[in-house]
């Protein structure tokens, strides 16, 4: 077994590891950080593929942009796991039904019969120079240049949906009003209220 | 590379839709509340003008630009003027009912331009790439759409699950996709039908990538048994957006199957069309039989859809030229019949209530015959019942079913219609023969929506008496 082949399933076995503790913890925060695990594993299975730019945005964005950001959400909300995994152990009979289908049929198709080195001979490494970024960069902006534009679209229009589905005004929002602030004068914050002073009784004896 | 800017030309109508949606965006920004009449002004210039577009930059010839992504084909000409016309009638027959209900925001003008932007580039995709891409525009839109009143429970909870299976939708699509590439090598259509013959794989990896596509395009589609979504929200989204869906989405699905199957995969068509046979006798029967059970006119219709539906997979999987041109021909007209049938139900809803139960139909010709007439073509068009054109659309694709020597699925689809047929009259005949439950006044109504519905009732009897032209339409963009 080579070293790389020996990192593959290091990787790999982490992976699977960290995917299955996903969905099987109790606790959303400890299921959030093993996703993060899994990032990274399948971002060092991408750098023995030779992506390395796309193992290393999968790192940027995901873990450092999208976890994290998810995990803010998951430490604000009050999720009831309580009630999510209710179903949980009446379902699982059928789910691993599933899974062992899924997986029996994945192997058969993917696998070594049809996909393996004696089908597909592995692609000759690349010399130390080639520079995966600029490949990427050359054809992402000329071949696919309307996918690009179009994806591009969809961003947009994913945050004019956010904005137009939690901006809105109600009762209950508190909001700034600056102009109001900075216009605002002494006069209309300090009253000074003028009273009679009081006389000093006088005490009959 | 050299880049041409007349290159640009074919995809001159997304340009210019992609630009008016932007320019909605932001003019909206700057209008009062009882100024959104121009954001509404303007949506609807943007899609006449971009149906218009769509003609001039068509033509009978092929062009196929930015490195083999987009196709231009006399089929994307026809399915995006129609496209942006179902559209347009779709925003109309909305306007008052938006307004009644605090809804009228340009941001709703905006997602629906953005989300015929999805649809156009769905139908001229050439890459299974830009195909996943429009879908996903598409999608994304609708998701917003169907969660548009904040303060309705279940059209939060329809987009909710609208979003959730159709991200399991497309995962199941994408997962399809990459099987075919590592099958072929290729996500172009053209490059993947040459790939399928000349592949020295087995077939194996080809079916299992074929499976995942079908799924994800059934569960766009709602054939059964990927349908558990229509019902649900059909009934919870506002009802101008359950037209929307209804209407205009369905040629764009209808174009996702013909460019993926077809042209990308027709060469698997023995495969596919077993299939298709299954989805489309299941979606012929549950639809039929369930929709009779219904009694809120939005779920019955969603049911409808999903009867419809089983009818265009038929003439899809025939796998003939009369096939997809009859399939083209039942999307389209259906498409014309959702708008009309939807835009009965808002027109009859007023400000704090909701025409979505049969009941409020009742006697309906006392108060409105012109309504009634019109809902009357409408459904008997729906059910197939001649001359409307519901009639032929049938005829058609039981025609080009038969020609290819499966005459039982021909009988099982005649004999599902007729059990359809009874919900569609039920209504005609509450309609004509019970006694108003509601006497409240109808809402009055635009002379523009009026003359909508009116053109949209008579054309179904209009089509129905002189199919000829838009089935040579239909022919010509196939040919």
């Amino acid at each position: 077994m080579t070293f790389e082949k020996f990192l593959f399933y290091v990787f790999a076995a982490v992976l699977v590891f960290a995917a299955t503790m996903v969905i099987t913890r109790r606790n959303p925060v400890h299921s959030a950080l093993f996703l993060v695990l899994a990032f990274f594993s399948s971002a060092g299975i991408w750098l023995l593929a030779e992506a390395e730019f796309l193992a290393i945005v999968l790192v940027l964005v995901y873990v450092g942009a999208v976890m994290v950001l998810f995990l803010f959400v998951v430490m604000m909300l009050d999720v009831d796991v309580a009630t999510m995994r209710a179903g949980f152990m009446r379902n699982l009979p059928v789910g691993l039904l599933i899974l062992f289908v899924l997986v029996l049929e994945m192997f058969i198709v993917v696998g070594p019969g049809i996909f393996g080195l004696d089908m597909i001979p592995a692609p000759a490494p690349q010399p130390a120079d080639y520079n995966n970024t600029a490949v990427l960069g050359s054809v992402l902006y000329t071949v696919y240049m309307y996918p690009f534009e179009i994806a591009a679209v969809i961003l947009l229009v994913a945050i004019v949906a956010a904005i137009g589905l939690t901006m809105r005004k109600r009762p209950e929002t508190k909001s700034q009003n600056q102009s109001a602030q900075v216009q605002v004068r002494s006069e209309d914050r300090v009253r000074v209220v003028k009273m009679a002073s009081e006389q000093k009784m006088e005490i009959k004896r | 590379m050299q880049f041409e800017m007349s290159s640009l030309i074919p995809v001159l109508p997304e340009v210019f839709l992609l630009t008016m949606a932007c320019v909605v965006l932001v003019v909206d920004l700057f209008l009062k509340d009882e100024q959104r009449i121009v954001s509404y002004a303007l949506a609807q210039i943007a899609l006449l003008l971009a149906a218009g577009l769509t003609v001039a930059v068509g033509s009978a010839e092929t062009q196929i630009i930015f490195d083999n992504h987009v196709i231009r084909d006399p089929m994307s000409d026809l399915l995006k003027t129609t496209i942006c016309l179902v559209s347009a009638g779709a925003f109309l027959y909305a306007k008052d009912y938006l307004r009644d209900r605090d809804l009228f925001k340009g941001e709703y003008y905006a997602l629906g331009l953005f989300a015929v932007l999805g649809m156009m580039v769905m139908v001229s995709a050439n890459s299974f790439l830009t195909i996943y891409l429009g879908l996903e525009l598409l999608s994304l839109s609708l998701y917003a759409m169907v969660a548009f009143n904040r303060d309705s429970k279940a059209g939060s909870e329809a987009a909710m699950k609208y979003f959730v299976l159709g991200a399991i939708a497309s995962g199941m699509l994408l997962y399809g996709i990459s099987m075919i590439y590592g099958a072929t090598g290729s996500i172009v259509f053209q490059e993947v039908a040459n790939g399928i013959p000349n592949t020295d794989m087995n077939d194996m990896v080809l079916v299992f990538g074929l499976v995942f596509v079908v799924i994800g395009l059934s569960f766009k589609l709602g054939a059964v048994p990927f349908h558990m979504w229509v019902p649900d929200v059909y009934h919870g989204a506002p009802t101008s957006v359950t037209m929307f869906i209804g209407s205009a989405p369905k040629l764009a699905a209808f174009a996702l199957a013909m460019r993926m199957l077809v042209d990308g995969l027709g060469a698997l068509h023995a495969d596919w069309q077993q299939m298709l046979v299954i989805m489309s006798v299941l979606s012929l029967a549950t639809g039929n039989v369930i929709a009779i059970a219904q009694t809120n006119i939005k779920r019955m219709l969603a049911y409808s859809t999903i009867s419809h539906v089983g009818f265009i997979l038929l003439g899809i999987l025939a796998g003939t030229q009369e096939g997809y041109t009859a399939a083209m021909f039942y999307t389209i007209v259906y498409s014309i019949m959702a708008l009309g049938g939807f835009g009965i139900v808002i027109m009859l809803s007023r400000r704090g209530f909701e025409a979505d139960q049969l009941d409020d139909y009742k006697g309906l010709h006392d108060r409105s015959p012109w309504y009634a007439a019109m809902m009357m073509l409408l459904m008997f068009s729906m059910a197939g019942v001649p001359p409307t054109v519901g009639f032929f659309a049938k005829l058609f694709v039981l025609d080009a079913v038969i020609r290819v020597d499966m005459v039982w699925i021909a009988l099982f689809g005649v004999f599902f219609s007729i059990i359809g047929a009874f919900y569609y009259i039920r209504i005609v005949k509450i309609m004509y023969f019970d006694k108003p439950v509601d006497d409240a006044p109808l809402a009055p109504v635009g002379m523009d929506t009026q003359v909508l519905l009116t053109v949209n009732g008579l054309s179904m009897l209009g089509l129905g008496l002189f199919p000829a032209g838009l089935l040579t339409l239909c022919s010509a963009a196939l040919s």
